[in-house]
């Protein structure tokens, strides 16, 4: 980010990181997006809110390389992309953190941190023999969640089947903030989790939005939403009813926004 | 406001209290825990109490001779269940290993005694054979999304079928044979002993894949695919790849296997060796390779194929008719099976 973005930051000129325009996506006959358009900007929190059905998942879909939309155009920093498998989207610095979460359970926390890009060791053993640096990316997977302020992680050796909803949760968070360069987009991060694991999922997200990383959350939680977001994209019926924020709306105004019973 | 003045402090006590019943560890659970996170740590201790039984039953147990024995007839068996190990981690299950084996020992004998080819392309050809049923079952598995044990019941009836029809279901003898290709059933002295080449093969084999499975990110990949195949794919890991090289890989376990075979047996049969299917499975399960994948490792394959050897040489030096060792067998299974579950409630 120049120091030209910076002074702009908050005014209407700012570049968005993310940008989708006219999204449609359709399976047979049910039309799962139709014609949705979203900006993301920098060191914001933009959540999308939506009743079941209405679009909410496919859109992020769509965002995240794991459909491809039918039309539309998608750009980061605005460049133009098309994203064909998640992979893309990961290699354009955005990391998704689904709703079951996409953690691979018998394996431990480093290993999972860094599954599909794990590290070699260093010289001929990792060259020729393709040796895991293991210690590295125990040590690496370590700080990487101290930075994040996980404090309830300190064993990275323990197998993620044995932690509990919202450590796991955690896992996943830490593995898209660690990779996530552009923007992180969690789905549901609250939906299976006490009180406690929810705030400190919570605090995660204000974390990574201070840090400059600009957030996607996609939550059916009002009160989640309404806490952490700095503006709320509504879907209703595969399109985009409104976008509001915290301040220019209540939480009855969003739900009647997202049922119909009114317009923004 | 009252209300949750008095309604605070003791639900807080009570997330405390729960947290800590949680913690808290029984010794039976403690053993769970260790159980799963170390899955050869029981078959081990089964292969060491039976090692005792046995030895206390009969003298000749464990004269090396006879510890030489069962391991030379473990060999074959014991190299099946690599391949059959690495299909499982993925939660498939391979019917056609021993037909695959049997198929490729045919090729290899043919080829070098009534083609006369050297015995080197004979057994390069023979490599080619396992990794082209590999590819198949594999290109099956991947493409057409078959169940595994679906395309290996088909393939097992179809390389059957092959090798009879290819070797007109006449045996190859060893004496036939360059010496090369026997050369895996040779022996050679350690102190009072003779090791079987064989067994030194396979044993190097065990070696290499559990390196390759423990300190290479396929190896990582293979079990993270066996262990949530939507989770790998989600992380970025091309799930179809890995199955595919597994499925080349335990090939090419295979066409060694049919190496050894021909050595331990010095002959290639096509009617030899189709129970092996069932007994590397059998193998693997003992070994407590879990057969919903994503968990095991071989060197619990290899206690599980030494156990089975231990049995079956056991019961008949205590003088026990085949039938015994057979229905030992069986509740060996059941057991592991068992086990198995039992570790895997750590989860819950």
């Amino acid at each position: 980010m120049t120091a030209a973005d910076l002074q702009t930051n908050g005014s209407k000129v700012r570049q968005p990181i993310m940008q989708a325009r006219n999204l449609v996506k359709t399976f047979g006959r049910v039309v799962g997006l139709d014609g949705v358009s979203l900006d993301l900007y920098p060191g914001e929190v933009l959540a999308i809110i939506g009743d079941n059905g209405a679009g909410k998942s496919t859109l992020i879909k769509c965002l995240t390389g794991a459909e491809i939309p039918d039309s539309g155009e998608l750009t980061v920093s605005g460049q133009p992309v098309h994203f064909k498998r998640p992979q893309d989207a990961r290699v354009h610095g955005i990391e998704t953190v689904y709703q079951n979460l996409a953690v691979s359970p018998a394996l431990d926390v480093a290993s999972n941190l860094f599954l599909g890009r794990e590290e070699r060791l260093a010289g001929p053993l990792g060259k020729i023999f393709r040796v895991l640096d293991t210690k590295g990316m125990r040590r690496k997977a370590k700080e990487e969640l101290t930075r994040l302020g996980i404090s309830t992680l300190q064993d990275v050796t323990v197998p993620v089947e044995n932690l509990s909803g919202g450590q796991r949760q955690a896992v996943a968070v830490a593995r898209a903030a660690a990779f996530g360069s552009k923007v992180v987009v969690l789905d549901e991060p609250t939906a299976a989790l006490g009180v406690r694991e929810s705030n400190q999922v919570l605090q995660l997200v204000r974390d990574l939005r201070d840090r400059g990383l600009p957030v996607i959350l996609i939550s059916h939680n009002m009160p989640h939403v309404f806490d952490v977001a700095d503006r709320i994209h509504i879907q209703r019926l595969g399109k985009c009813a409104a976008t509001i924020t915290p301040q220019s709306h209540t939480m009855t105004d969003a739900v009647a926004i997202m049922t119909g019973a009114a317009t923004a | 406001m009252t209300q949750q003045q008095t309604a605070g402090p003791p639900s807080a006590g009570h997330a405390d209290l729960a947290e800590e019943f949680l913690d808290r560890q029984t010794t039976l659970s403690r053993i769970r825990n260790i159980l799963h996170r170390y899955p050869a740590v029981s078959p081990a201790l089964v292969l060491l109490i039976a090692v005792v039984v046995f030895g206390l039953l009969n003298d000749r147990f464990l004269r090396v001779e006879n510890l030489s024995l069962i391991t030379q007839q473990v060999s074959v068996v014991g190299t099946l269940a690599i391949a059959q190990t690495l299909i499982i981690l993925t939660a498939g299950i391979d019917l056609s290993v021993g037909a695959v084996m049997i198929l490729s020992s045919m090729v290899v004998a043919q080829l070098a005694v009534n083609n006369g080819l050297p015995a080197p392309v004979a057994l390069l050809a023979g490599l080619i054979v396992g990794l082209a049923a590999g590819a198949l079952n594999g290109f099956l598995v991947t493409r057409f999304r078959l169940p595994p044990f679906i395309v290996t019941l088909g393939t097992l009836n179809i390389f059957i079928a092959l090798t009879l029809l290819y070797s007109n279901g006449a045996t190859v003898r060893g004496s036939a044979m360059p010496d090369m290709l026997t050369w895996t059933g040779s022996t050679f002295p350690v102190g009072p002993v003779r090791i079987s080449t064989g067994v030194v093969v396979m044993l190097l084999l065990y070696i290499a894949i559990a390196f390759i499975l423990g300190k290479t990110a396929w190896g990582r990949h293979v079990y993270a695919v066996g262990d949530d195949k939507e989770a790998a794919r989600l992380a970025g890991i091309a799930v179809n790849k890995v199955l595919m090289s597994v499925y080349l890989a335990a090939g090419a376990v295979l066409a060694v296997g049919a190496w050894i075979q021909i050595g331990r047996t010095n002959a290639a049969s096509p009617n030899a060796g189709l129970d092996l299917n069932l007994d590397s499975i059998t193998a693997v399960v003992i070994g407590g390779t879990s057969l919903f994948g994503g968990r095991g490792s071989v060197w619990g394959t290899l206690l599980g194929a030494l156990i089975v050897g231990v049995f079956r040489n056991g019961l008949s030096l205590a003088g026990l008719d085949v039938l015994y060792q057979t229905l030992a067998v069986g509740i060996l299974i059941i057991l592991a099976v068992s086990i198995d579950q039992w570790i895997r409630k750590v989860k819950s």
